[in-house]
């Protein structure tokens, strides 16, 4: 595994809900500020206030609401498809374009190597700042995207490469254009890709999964969610602007579609959950890439040995399986 | 007149007779009044515009079997309220609703009979039930319907009309998108037929699963077929959309489907095709 670069984010941008810590956070810079060059012993202090900062972080974050979980998930700083590409592969080739159309960088992928063996990677890339998000259409693909996805997909099953996706969307993008070149139809051609594949099939919701943009690169034989990822048919503005008739009532509809990783683990929806460090992702990038890193490994491991009729036969049950009874 | 529209469902000796409210109905294509003893005799497609007036799975079904003669599939039935939804209505009570108006369980119904003379598994989604919303009822219809014709080595047509996915059923619903995608691939893989038929309106995740997936794809006239909403691409990228998007035509001018079918042809053009394909009728000529 190559050694993730960056160990903690000093730039921390707080939600709403983070007010306390953003607080006991000033005072801590305050005085590491005042410090310099003073003679004045600070450490003590300082050590206190971090310490208030973890047992508030705790608090917060063991009561977080599914609204607050998804604004987690849409955090600017939680690591993305490439920092994700970077810090548990090597050897990370890009590959671009559907061959019909376009290169669309809202969906990137390629073959790397993960622990040593090859794999391909897809997942959708939101960018890092203004320019970034601006070339990767803030995560939401296009027809191409999906298209490059299903082409990449075939030919993993071609050359026995497994397929590990990171799913990171607010949705597909809703543009002329892309009902166009038929959005519906990419993505249908997207689930359909992932339900045909001979090779293991391994996908993790890492940060929004939106809707069909989200579920054409996650019909997978495992899927994974980060403990503070969300994963909804629609989204809760969207939701609650139809049926509450207002979006500021995105609060009660992200509780009402149990949306967290937690409940959709218990519904049967997804198959693991994988934690994640106090306070999130974007706190401490490096233990969030070791656990995930170990995650996939194990779940790799488990899929290992079974033919391809046998990885499709368990992949369509699974997925047939989701619905309850009366 | 509210006390007297409260009032009348609950005489039952009047439901029966045709009232002046529902005599006469407005077309939604040309605002022209129309008989609805005409429009019903003519497909319910209007005589003036031919505006194709959306209809349910028991006229669907009668248009298109020969003689109008078919035999139901039983559905599965699924759990009813699998997250405990509770918006302005709690789901339970929409779905009430939705089936005191509609008399079905579901707002997918299938069916058996023949079209063109070919034994033929039909599957028709109501929008008078929900929107035609997709939950583990349609899902599970859906599935129901593939593995009939799977079993009986038969055609599958299935017309679709549906806002989307079912919120009330959170992540369920979008579920339901793999579940009858693996029922189309089963069909593919044993060489039998999977035929669309696109009706107003077919939008959002069902577009994006199965109405897509057709080996051949129709769609009635003026029929709006998209994934997104009309309003949220105009929010996003803050533009007018152009006359006609996500209409039928639009469609098949940029190769999303193979034919615009009106109405009282479509039931010749699916035999047509369906004769062929299977190989179960011979040349008429």
């Amino acid at each position: 595994m190559a050694q993730p670069v960056i160990r903690e984010l000093k730039l921390v941008s707080f939600l709403e809900f983070e007010k306390p810590i953003a607080a006991l956070q000033e005072r801590i810079d305050a005085l590491e500020g005042s410090a310099e060059g003073s003679p004045v012993n600070i450490a003590a202090e300082t050590r206190k206030l971090r310490k208030k900062v973890d047992s508030e972080l705790a608090r917060i974050y063991a009561n977080l609401t599914p609204w607050q979980k998804a604004q987690v998930a849409r955090h600017p700083n939680r690591p993305h498809f490439t920092d994700f590409a970077e810090a548990l592969f090597t050897d990370f080739e890009p590959l671009a374009g559907d061959r019909y159309f376009a290169e669309d960088e809202a969906i990137m992928g390629g073959m790397a190597r993960f622990n040593g063996r090859p794999v391909m990677i897809i997942g959708h890339e939101k960018g890092r700042d203004t320019a970034g998000r601006l070339k990767h259409n803030f995560g939401m693909g296009r027809p191409e995207g999906y298209r490059k996805a299903v082409r990449l997909m075939q030919m993993a099953d071609r050359f026995g490469l497994p397929v590990l996706t990171f799913v990171d969307t607010a949705g597909a993008f809703p543009g002329i254009e892309a009902e166009e070149r038929g959005a519906a139809e990419a993505l249908a051609q997207g689930t359909a890709a992932c339900l045909r594949l001979g090779v293991p099939m391994i996908a993790t919701i890492t940060g929004e999964g939106g809707s069909g943009g989200a579920l054409a690169l996650a019909a997978a034989n495992r899927v994974l969610m980060l403990e503070h990822g969300f994963y909804a048919v629609i989204s809760p503005e969207g939701c609650a602007s139809i049926l509450w008739r207002a979006a500021e009532k995105a609060e009660n509809a992200a509780a009402a579609m149990r949306i967290s990783a937690k409940e959709l683990k218990e519904l049967k929806l997804i198959d693991r959950i994988v934690g994640e460090p106090l306070g999130g992702a974007h706190r401490d990038r490096a233990a969030v890439f070791a656990t995930l890193s170990d995650a996939i490994g194990d779940e790799l491991a488990s899929l290992e040995g079974l033919n391809a009729d046998e990885l499709r036969r368990q992949r369509r049950e699974k997925f047939l399986a989701m619905a309850q009874a009366a | 007149m509210s006390w007297l529209n409260n009032l009348r469902p609950r005489l039952k000796f009047l439901q029966k007779k045709d009232s002046p409210d529902n005599l006469w109905m407005k077309c939604r294509g040309c605002g022209q009044m129309i008989f609805q003893r005409d429009l019903a005799q003519n497909l319910h497609v209007c005589p003036q515009c031919d505006h194709h007036e959306r209809i349910g799975p028991v006229d669907r079904f009668t248009q298109l079997f020969d003689g109008g003669t078919y035999r139901t599939i039983a559905t599965p039935k699924v759990a009813d309220d699998p997250l405990k939804f509770r918006d302005q209505k709690p789901y339970p009570a929409r779905l009430k609703a939705a089936r005191a108006a509609t008399g079905d369980n579901e707002a997918f119904l299938v069916a058996r009979g023949a079209i063109g003379g070919v034994d033929t598994v039909m599957g028709v989604q109501n929008f008078a039930y929900m929107g035609g919303s997709m939950g583990m009822g349609v899902g599970s219809a859906f599935v129901a319907g593939a593995r009939e014709a799977l079993k009986h080595g038969l055609p599958y047509v299935v017309c679709t009309a549906s806002g989307g996915a079912r919120m009330q059923e959170g992540l369920f619903s979008l579920m339901q998108m793999p579940r009858a995608t693996v029922a189309i691939e089963e069909l593919n893989e044993a060489g039998l037929p999977y035929v669309v038929v696109l009706t107003d309106p077919t939008t959002g995740g069902v577009t994006a699963s199965y109405a897509m997936l057709g080996d051949i794809q129709i769609s009635e006239p003026r029929a709006l077929i998209g994934l997104a909403g009309q309003r949220v691409i105009e929010q996003t990228i803050r533009e007018k959309l152009p006359e006609g998007f996500q209409r039928a035509e639009f469609l098949l001018e940029h190769g999303m489907i193979d034919k615009v079918v009106h109405r009282k042809d479509l039931a010749a053009v699916l035999g047509r095709l369906l004769g062929m394909m299977t190989g179960q009728v011979k040349d008429a000529a």
